[in-house]
Parts: structure tokens; sequence; C-alpha cells
């Protein structure tokens, strides 16, 4: 789908064949894949291909630090090799210098490079942590929504507050609204990240953490857990779905309306350890459902993995 | 016998059982030959026992060699099993293995490969390079070295009897608690390295004393070689930061074993206080690695290039520089913890001006192979390999200290790329240009230059094959520790990084055929003159391999590379009418006689088996009172035997 779109990389716009790609990479030659894994690279997706603001600042701010480290770090990595070469014992033409083992002027430039590169730097990282901060709120015409998410042995909850409905690894969001989530988890520590929308965070039992995302586009985009939590890790991924304003009342209106109720037996039921779950959605939930798991006063089942 | 029953031995499992079998027959096979050739006296009284600071370096050096392979068997496992677990595929590997290997391979490669590693190199070279005969504790040594080879040993048991902990190389609550990791996996990690951590502490404070009051006479701070400067500032982290590790671990022990709550979820316990405790160790622990591996690189740079280090003062300026600075960073590991902007953004800065004396330190070695005259042999290699690697490692490290940066990239194969970017191409590279250029010193004949070359060019290709598609990864989205993926366009990049793989075993083989074949010829490549690369520092002024007491006379240090100097001035085999008789310490069993006992202790502590625990720390109480009544057994040297062996060894040295 996305794999013949046009990549804007560093200001040259060109067409990467990534289908074509992945054919080649298989058989021939190192030097082959090389070049294909060069070209892919360039390929948007992923952290390479944002659909919000924050995703996208964070995107610059990738390309815009690596910029200001390669003017750097790529002449000396050239003048490794280019000295190692010239100076080799065999070259008679290359002077031979062992007194050449302190100048001042040297020291001053060798130490004020780095030290100027680092105070550019230290400036993109202060201004980028605070306008980045996952707990800042976005600002948007559109009403913020409020999502409460919680990591279970090994699925995502989300819990709409305000709607009173709920789902499990699959995250409905209208696109241009700001999403405030709320995150706790239930289990041991994971991480909640949609790589396309920007900022991870982690999900830590008995404490909030605060993020703030918003969807610019609609579209499909892959949610996981990125810190390690257990056997069923490995398939603790979730879909983000962003549906234009229409399109997400009328799901609200459809899964409101619907079955499933997530009450204390149902939690206690959903709280067991599986793997693989099916995403699915429920019609109406507690409002303190959320409150109780941080209390860790939540009805839970057993959940050492060895229980099951 | 507490929780030990027959069900332990994973019979069920085919890799694991085949593992293990191999590993059982590869022991009884050095046994029997041991046994066979009648080496056992040979074994006991000079290496066993052996109080020899070179014996001692030696020993650790094997043992990461030994480790080296069990890692890497560990990772061609991962990498394999990611090559093919791609779409609906599970792979091979189960994730109640898969999450075992890559808790084994991180845990490994770490704590007995990487800091045996260096701790052997500093030991075996620092007392040379200082002129001195020893360490200043040399039983103390040899205990500590053998409370290493302990954890490695239980780490390794848990392959055979049990299972490895399935929580990652650091065992981050809640998941390493006892309500979601019951097994026994997680209490072997921690009593492997609380064990090994002992010994790696009192290595700290013997290398830490060594340096600070055992020089050759005239060696003030600012004449000590670079590679002292670095192994300084690497045991003051390790005397800083290790107690932190212990005290970590050991409330992770109080959480499992008697039901305290410092990083439970229920009882007030906190999660986030590991993390940060961990890390105000693990931080510290990265320049462990690095800093033996920065002084390496300095001395082969220079002893290479004809030349002496350019910017000796920045050099040793910016390796304390970053021994104190690498100890306010620690929060970088967890900016997405949701800490707040102004905290973020300090670590963030303080990470980066860690990278300024590094900086220094790579423009330095780059002006001194300026105006040079380099001969490239296998060491350099390694060292010019280092400076284009680790330099790109340092960029996508400086990267990840933006605090935003890391928000996409965190936990990230990206992030598994740039920290193996810097601990193969700094640590291991580091080590390896230390093995080759210290081999020749250590066992008398230098290794064979061809395979050499073939095993530094099969490691850069292989690390770059390796980890380069992980980079890319990274920016696609995939996160580290997954056991399969659904997405099959990241397929063929993991195939690539299996083929690098592959490539490092290729470099891995010839290391080992380097030293089968250097052996083998080793009477033509005997090293006659103490100093086969024209060396610098004091180490090449005595004789390959050197007497037990290093220097038959203390040299007199007159200036910063000292040894060049003596040859530039013809002050080199200089014989005096006589020589002062010297005292030397004897051997002593009392490191191997306590590791034994705690072997016993650590595997019945993870078992739960409280006699034997309390027996194997009796045992081991009175093994270390024991010899520490016993008047110490020192050896000593006559002024005539010192004579006589000077004579038979010194006419081979030729003043330049």
């Amino acid at each position: 789908m996305r794999m013949h779109k046009t990549c804007s990389f560093h200001g040259t716009s060109f067409q990467s064949h990534a289908a074509s790609v992945c054919g080649i990479l298989k058989p021939r030659t190192l030097a082959a894949c090389g070049t294909a894994v060069l070209l892919a690279s360039c390929r948007r997706v992923g952290v390479l291909d944002p659909q919000g603001p924050v995703s996208a600042a964070e995107k610059l701010i990738l390309f815009n630090a690596t910029g200001i480290m390669l003017v750097v770090v790529a002449p000396v990595i050239v003048l490794t090799l280019a000295f190692a070469w010239w100076y080799r014992a065999s070259n008679k033409r290359a002077k031979f210098r062992p007194e050449l083992v302190y100048s001042g002027s040297i020291e001053l430039v060798v130490w004020a490079i780095p030290a100027m590169v680092v105070f550019l730097l230290a400036g993109v990282a202060w201004i980028g942590a605070h306008d980045l901060d996952p707990a800042a709120k976005l600002h948007s015409d559109a009403k913020p929504l409020r999502v409460e998410v919680v990591s279970l042995d090994w699925k995502w909850l989300f819990i709409y507050p305000d709607l009173r409905v709920a789902s499990v690894n699959q995250l409905i969001v209208p696109v241009g609204a700001p999403i405030e989530f709320a995150l706790t988890s239930a289990t041991v520590m994971n991480a909640f990240f949609i790589p396309q929308l920007g900022t991870q965070i982690y999900t830590m039992p008995g404490m909030t953490t605060h993020l703030n995302l918003l969807a610019d586009r609609a579209g499909s985009y892959p949610g996981l857990s990125s810190h390690f939590s257990g056997d069923g890790f490995s398939d603790m991924q979730f879909m983000v779905r962003a549906l234009p304003a229409a399109e997400f009342a009328a799901w609200f209106e459809h899964t409101r309306g619907g079955a499933g109720v997530l009450d204390a037996l149902a939690y206690r039921e959903l709280a067991k350890p599986t793997k693989k779950v099916e995403s699915h959605t429920y019609g109406d939930v507690d409002p303190m459902l959320y409150e109780y798991i941080l209390q860790l006063a939540a009805p839970m089942a057993a959940s050492s993995p060895e229980a099951k | 016998m507490g929780k030990l029953t027959w069900a332990a031995i994973p019979l069920d499992n085919p890799i694991q059982m085949g593992a293990s079998v191999f590993v059982m027959l590869f022991i009884g096979s050095v046994l029997a030959i041991v046994t066979f050739k009648g080496w056992w006296k040979y074994l006991w009284s000079e290496w066993l026992t052996t109080t020899d600071h070179k014996h001692v370096g030696v020993m650790y050096v094997l043992l990461a060699l030994l480790m080296l392979l069990r890692g890497f068997i560990d990772a061609i496992m991962m990498r394999s099993q990611l090559a093919i677990a791609a779409g609906g595929a599970e792979g091979y590997l189960p994730p109640q293995h898969y999450d075992q290997i890559f808790s084994a391979h991180g845990t490994i490669m770490i704590f007995f490969m990487a800091m045996p590693f260096m701790v052997g190199l500093m030991n075996f070279v620092v007392p040379l390079q200082l002129g001195v005969r020893d360490v200043a504790f040399p039983v103390l040594n040899a205990v500590s070295f053998w409370l290493t080879a302990t954890g490695a040993l239980l780490v390794n048991m848990s392959l055979v009897i049990g299972e490895f902990a399935r929580t990652g190389w650091l065992a981050y609550p809640p998941l390493s608690e006892l309500q979601f990791s019951p097994g026994v996996g997680v209490d072997y990690y921690l009593w492997s390295l609380q064990i090994a951590g002992v010994g790696t502490l009192l290595s700290g404070i013997n290398l830490v004393t060594t340096i600070l009051k055992l020089r050759a006479p005239g060696m003030g701070y600012m004449r000590m070689p670079v590679f002292c400067w670095t192994a300084l500032a690497s045991n003051l982290l390790i005397v800083a930061a290790f107690p932190i590790l212990t005290a970590t671990l050991g409330m992770l022990l109080l959480d499992r074993y008697i039901g305290a709550h410092f990083f439970t979820n229920d009882g007030g316990g906190n999660a986030m206080l590991y993390f940060n405790l961990i890390w105000a160790w693990g931080h510290p622990e990265v320049y462990i690695l690095i800093l033996p591996a920065f002084g390496v690189f300095s001395e082969v740079i220079a002893t290479f290039s004809g030349k002496a280090l350019f910017g000796y003062r920045s050099m040793v300026m910016a390796t304390m520089a970053i021994c104190i600075l690498s100890f306010m960073v620690w929060l970088h590991h967890f900016f997405t913890m949701g800490a707040g902007a102004n905290v973020n953004a300090f670590f963030g800065i303080m990470t980066m001006i860690i990278a300024i004396p590094t900086g220094v330190k790579v423009f330095n070695w780059l002006f001194t192979l300026y105006g040079g005259r380099i001969r490239f042999e296998v060491p350099v290699l390694w060292a010019i390999g280092f400076m284009v690697t680790f330099v790109i490692g340092g960029l996508t490290g400086v990267l990840m200290a933006v605090p935003p940066a890391d928000f996409v990239l965190h936990n990230s194969v990206f992030l598994v790329a740039h920290f193996h970017n810097v601990i193969i191409g700094g640590v291991l590279f580091g080590a390896m240009a230390g093995y080759n250029y210290w081999f020749p010193k250590v066992f008398g004949f230098t290794l064979d230059k061809r395979l050499g070359q073939l095993s530094f060019w099969c490691w850069l290709i292989g690390f770059y094959v390796a980890f380069m598609p992980l980079y890319i990864l990274g920016l696609f989205g995939m996160t580290r520790r997954m056991q399969h993926y659904a997405n099959t366009e990241w397929q063929p990049y993991l195939i690539v990084a299996e083929a690098g793989a592959i490539l490092i075993l290729c470099g891995i083989l010839a290391t080992i055929a380097q030293l089968v074949v250097s052996i083998r010829s080793r009477a033509s490549r005997r090293d006659l003159t103490g100093d086969p690369w024209d060396g610098r520092t004091l180490e090449w002024s005595t004789t390959s391999p050197p007497p037990r007491y290093n220097f038959a006379l203390m040299p007199r240090v007159e200036s910063q590379d000292a040894f060049a100097q003596m040859k530039q001035t013809g002050t080199t085999g200089v014989f005096p009418d006589k020589y002062e008789s010297i005292e030397l310490p004897g051997n002593s069993p009392n490191g191997f006689v306590t590791a034994f006992f705690a072997v016993i202790t650590g595997f019945a502590l993870i078992w739960h088996i409280w006699w034997m625990a309390i027996l194997g720390i009796l045992c081991a109480l009175l093994t270390l009172l024991t010899f520490g009544w016993v008047e110490r057994v020192n050896v000593e040297i006559s002024g005539e035997e010192l004579a006589r062996d000077a004579r038979a060894r010194m006419p081979k040295v030729e003043p330049v």
C-alpha cells in the first residue's frame, strides 16, 4: 500500500521500490543487499512515517540531530582512514614527525569542536524535551478525547471514561482531536508505543503516566508494547484506527449499543494471562475501573504466568 | 533438597539437553586429558593456587574467551529464530526458551565476557607497566578471579539444572518478582551476580591500591602509561558502582526470599526505585568496560605509529572527566518513564557532555596517527576499525540522548544496534587489540598475523552486516526482545543480520585457528627480545614471558613512555654487580577453596536447600579465616639466583 510512495529525505525526492528491493535482498551479493537496505531505509514506515504533530516533530529532531553530528563524524571517519593510509610505514613520501606530541592550538580545537557540537545539540535537547513533553497537552480546536490505557498480561485495555465504552487491542480515535492518555498497568511494566504517532511511555502498576498524541490523517497505525513483559509479549500488539469525526461517532453509537459489559466479573476474566487476544469492545464500563486498577484494588485473577 | 527434584533436568527440551550433554562431555574430556597426561600437579601449583598477577590475568582472559563462545551461541540462536519467525511462523524457540536465551546472552556477555576480559588485561598489564612485581594484594587477586569464575559456573549450571531468568539481562521488577517469575531462573541470575560482584569489587580495590601505592621509583602520576590511567578510572568506578549493584540485587533477593516489598507491586514497593538504582550502577558499568579499551587503543596507536601519544595530558583529563560524568547520566536509560521535561533535558544534556571528552580522545588518536609511521600489525587494525565504528555508535548514542528522539527509539532494535555498536566496536575490538598486542609478552611467542587479519575483517564486516539492518528496523518500529513478529517486510533485514552473525562466527573461528596455529608453530615465532613491537612502556623492558618477579631490578622511570626513553638514551640492559634478594607471595589455595564453597552455597541458596547453604557459608568463612590467620608463606629469591637468572635472560636484549 505504502510501498511506492514518494519519499522525501533531506530535501531530495525519489521513488523507492520497496517491493522489488525485498525481492533482491534474499540471494545475490552483499553489495546488492547493502544498497537495498539503504534504499529501503528511505521507505516511509514506522518512525519515518509520522502521522501526527508529535511524531513529525520527533522525526525532524532525529534528522536535525543526526545532521549536526555528521558534520563532525563524517570528516573524522574520512580523516582516520586517510591518515592511516598516508602515514603507513611503507610510504616514503609521508613525513615522519615523532616530535608532534603536543600542540596547544590543536588541543584547543579538539576540545572546542565537540564542545560546540554539544552546545548546539543541548539546545535541541532542552527545547525538544520541553516542547514534546509527553504530559504537555496539545493545542487544537477540536475537543480532546480522554483514553485510559491499562496493560494486562498480554493485551491492551482502552477505556473511554467520558463515553463509557472500552475496547481491547484496538484503539479507535477521531482524526484531528488531541487524545489525552492516562496509562497504568495491572500487571508488570510495559510501554505503550504507536510509532507513527510518536512518543512511547511506560505503563507502571500503581502509577499513572500521561501522554498526549494526535492523528493528523485517517488510517490504521500499528501499536505495540515496547517493554518486555513476559512470555506473551511478542503478541502484545494493537491497531490504532484514526477515523473522521462522523465515522468515529458512528463507531461510538454502534459500540455503546453493543454487547459486553466490563464489570468486575468481566474484568477478572480479562485480567487472566492470555496471548494473542482478538480485539473486541465493551458497550458499557464502570467509570471507576481505571481508578480501582490504579489503586491495585481491582479484582485480580491470579496473574502469575505459571498459574494459568 | 529444597526445591530441587529430578524435574529440574530439562529432559523434554532437546536443544537444552543437547547443549548440556555437549558441555558435560567437554568438561569431562578436559578433565580426562589432564588426568591422563598427569597434569594435575602442574595445574594445581601453577594455575589453580597461583597468586601471580600474570597467571590470574591469563585465567580471566581464558574465562572470557570461553564465555564469548557461550554468549555467541546464544546470539546466533536468537538471530536464527528471528530470521524465520515472521508472519505466522513461531520459529524453533518457544518464548519460555527464547526469553532465557536473550537474558543469558546479555548477562554472560557483560558480566562474564567483557568484564573478565578487561579485568584480565588490567591484571596482567598494569603491574608490568607500573614496573612492579605484583598487585597490592596477590592472594585477594586470586580470590577475586575464583569468585568471578563461580558466578560464570552458576550461570552455566542453569543450562543443565533448572532454568535461567526470563527477564532480560537487568531483571527488571515487577517481572523478576516472585509473583511473576516464581521459578529459579531469577535466583540463578541474582546469586551468580552477587558472588561474581564481590569478586569484581575486590579486584577493583586491589587494582586501585596497586596503581595508587605501588609504582616503580620515579613513576609519578603524570608519567604513568595511559592504560594505567584508564585502569585507575575504571577501577575507581568499580569501587564506587559495584556496591550499588550488590545492594540493589540484595533488595530484590529480600523481596524474593523473605517477602520484602522493595520493588513489588503491592505492599508499598516501587519498581521505579530499581530502575534508578540498577542504572546508577549500570551506566558507570559501561565506562568500566570501555575505559580500559580506550587505554588499549592509546597504547596500540602510539606504539605502531612509532611516536608518543598525542596530547597525553588531555587524554588523562578526558579519562577522569568521563569517570566522574558517568555517574550523572543514568536517567537517560528511561526517559520514557514520564519524568518532567526539566529532568529529562538535564540528563540528556549531561549525557551529551560525556561526548566532549570522548570526542577529544578520538581527535587525539587521530593526531597520533598524523605524522606517524604506521606498521599495520593486527592490533592496529582493530584500533582503526574501532575509531571508524565507534564514532558511529557515539553518534547514535548522542542521538538517543536527545529526549524526544529517544521517545521513538527507546527499547527498539535501534537501541540494540547502538549498544552493540559501542560494545563490539569499542570493548570487544579493544579486547582483541589487547589480546593480539600483549599475547607475545604473556607467552613468549607472537600470534599468526594472517589469521589475525582474517579474524579482524570477519568481525568488522560481520558487525556491520549484523547490526546496520537493526538500525533500520528500529526506525521501522521494531521493538527488542520479540520472539516472533507479524510484519514480513522485516524478514529480509533479519536474514541479512543472521548472515552478519555467521560472518562473526567466522571471525571467532579464525581467532581459535590463530591460537592453535600459533601454538603449533611457536618454536619459529619465539619473541627472544622481549620487545617484539618496539614498545614504549615498561612491560616491554622485561623478557617474554616475564619472570615470576617481573623485574630483577626495579626500573627507574625518568619520563613518560619510560622504555622508549631508555632505548633512546641506551640505558636498557644494564646489569648491576649485585642484586638485592626479593620476597614474593607464595601460592595459596584460598581462592580456589573459597570458590568451591561459594559454588555450593550459591547452588543451595538458589534451590532453597538451607542446610547445604549454611554448611557452604560456614566452610567458606572457615577457609577465609584459616588462610587469613596462617602466616603468609612467602618465597624468597636470593640475589645470586636473580643474578644467574638475569644473565640467562638479559643478553638477548639488544640495546637500540
